[in-house]
């Protein structure tokens, strides 16, 4: 078989720039998403960045229950823990000074205890401890955890007024610029 | 989807280690091509190495810059591990800038050099797209096909395997050295070309692309901007290898600027 070579000469290989060139623009154009319809993918639920927050309603360690959807219009940070765990301990001080610096700019902690793999003596211990000031919501079940596929302890999700998860962060301790800056930009963002 | 690996206490992140694993085949792969083409291996490889290094640091200090106040109360994050905080478009700009002053400063020859890293990068871009196989992100679109797959709530298409394989191809085209291009920055921007054309076709099928005010996917256009910059420069740099092909010339790291390497000689 001859060996390839480079087209013979440069009319064959215009012509074949300018036909990629034209199906290239073709397609673009005929792919085209209607404005319309651009909405995303922030209508559905699902625990990942761009997607609606899932919804839940559970018990607190304080007494009472808290549903996420009825915390839209607020920017909701979603921090999943348990006692024994040493990271969650570590960036807890953090989550709760960012927590008291911005909470009157419409800022809520939801530090949901992984109480199935948890005690609630445990987790009431640890909020003693420390001297959480936020709402503390129980999952007992485990149910919340497997809704945000929960793979590693802590995980922390960051959703915005309209309930989308803007930021997740798996693992930790996050140090308090990082939870400073991802609050700060969506308490920036529009109501 | 395996974004995370846990081994004992440590969380290791998949889609990391698969980038991680590009850059290091990669530059592998750059070095030898390096040689190849009678290059100085060793600036090159270290190109990439300073590259990456102001690539990892201006990652963190755009994010950084971005939120001031934040980090001059906590200086100690600077200095944090987490991707989170880190500005990969700043990343990208100030690794090439580095790079670039580096080649500079080298006087590496400029159409070898990108020759030289060519096959690296697309190596790497066989990486991201593992690395988006193994995250999760650059979805698809929701579809019902044969080959769909379940994520993220619904079926879609596994557009994480469109680009792997998109990728796989351009890369084994390049390591083909078609034509017998090589030497004088055309495989470089045929790989330019591929690689774009590839994504304009493909970026369609992505569900999470950004799209315009107007309905247009932001990375199709760009990449059709890149596109026909690369047609036009591969235009461009043939002619021009052309008429240079009646004067030979070696360059002072000892590679012949005008040996056939396929350009587009007329054989008549």
């Amino acid at each position: 078989m001859a060996p390839m070579t480079w087209p013979q000469d440069q009319w064959r290989f215009r012509i074949l720039s300018t036909l990629v060139l034209i199906i290239s623009i073709a397609w673009t154009a005929f792919s085209r998403v209607s404005p319309d319809a651009v909405s995303g993918n922030s209508q559905a639920a699902s625990p990942r960045e761009g997607f609606l927050a899932p919804d839940f309603t559970l018990d607190l360690l304080e007494g009472g229950q808290v549903t996420l959807s009825d915390l839209r219009g607020q920017v909701v940070m979603v921090n999943l823990w348990a006692s024994w765990c040493p990271p969650c301990r570590a960036e807890m001080p953090a989550i709760e000074k960012v927590y008291r610096s911005y909470k009157d700019l419409g800022l809520v902690v939801l530090g949901v205890n992984t109480t199935f793999q948890d005690s609630e003596s445990g987790a009431s211990a640890f909020v003693n401890q420390y001297g959480l000031t936020f709402p503390i919501p129980l999952d007992r079940d485990g149910s919340v955890s497997s809704r945000y596929a929960l793979r590693a302890l802590p995980t922390t999700f960051f959703i915005d007024r309209e309930g989308v998860i803007r930021s997740v962060v798996v693992g930790g301790p996050m140090s308090e610029a990082l939870i400073q800056s991802k609050v700060e930009d969506l308490l920036k963002s529009a109501h | 989807m395996f974004p995370y690996l846990r081994i004992g206490p440590f969380l290791l992140q998949t889609p990391g280690l698969a980038l991680l694993a590009g850059v290091w085949i990669g530059s592998s792969l750059v070095e030898k091509e390096a040689r190849r083409l009678s290059l100085n291996a060793a600036a090159i490889y270290n190109l990439i190495f300073y590259g990456l290094v102001a690539g990892i640091v201006g990652a963190r200090l755009g994010y950084a810059a971005r939120y001031l106040s934040v980090y001059l109360a906590n200086p100690l994050s600077f200095l944090s591990l987490n991707t989170n905080t880190l500005s990969v478009s700043d990343g990208l700009l100030i690794g090439a800038i580095v790079a670039v002053f580096y080649g500079q400063r080298k006087k590496l020859p400029l159409r070898p050099t990108l020759d030289a890293l060519t096959p690296g990068l697309a190596a790497f871009m066989v990486a991201l797209g593992v690395a988006h196989f193994l995250s999760g992100d650059a979805f698809g679109t929701p579809s019902r096909l044969p080959w769909s797959i379940y994520l993220w709530t619904e079926y879609r298409h596994p557009w994480q395997i469109y680009e792997t394989l998109a990728a796989l191809i351009v890369f084994l085209f390049i390591r083909k050295r078609p034509y017998g291009l090589t030497g004088d920055g055309l495989i470089f921007l045929l790989f330019v070309a591929l690689s774009a054309f590839a994504r304009v076709l493909l970026e369609p099928f992505r569900g999470d692309s950004a799209i315009t005010a107007v309905g247009f996917r932001s990375t199709q256009v760009i990449s059709l901007i890149l596109l026909a910059g690369s047609l036009g420069l591969l235009d461009h740099w043939l002619r021009s290898g052309q008429r240079k092909s009646t004067t030979p010339e070696v360059n002072q790291n000892g590679l012949d600027q005008t040996s056939p390497r396929g350009n587009m000689v007329d054989k008549g």
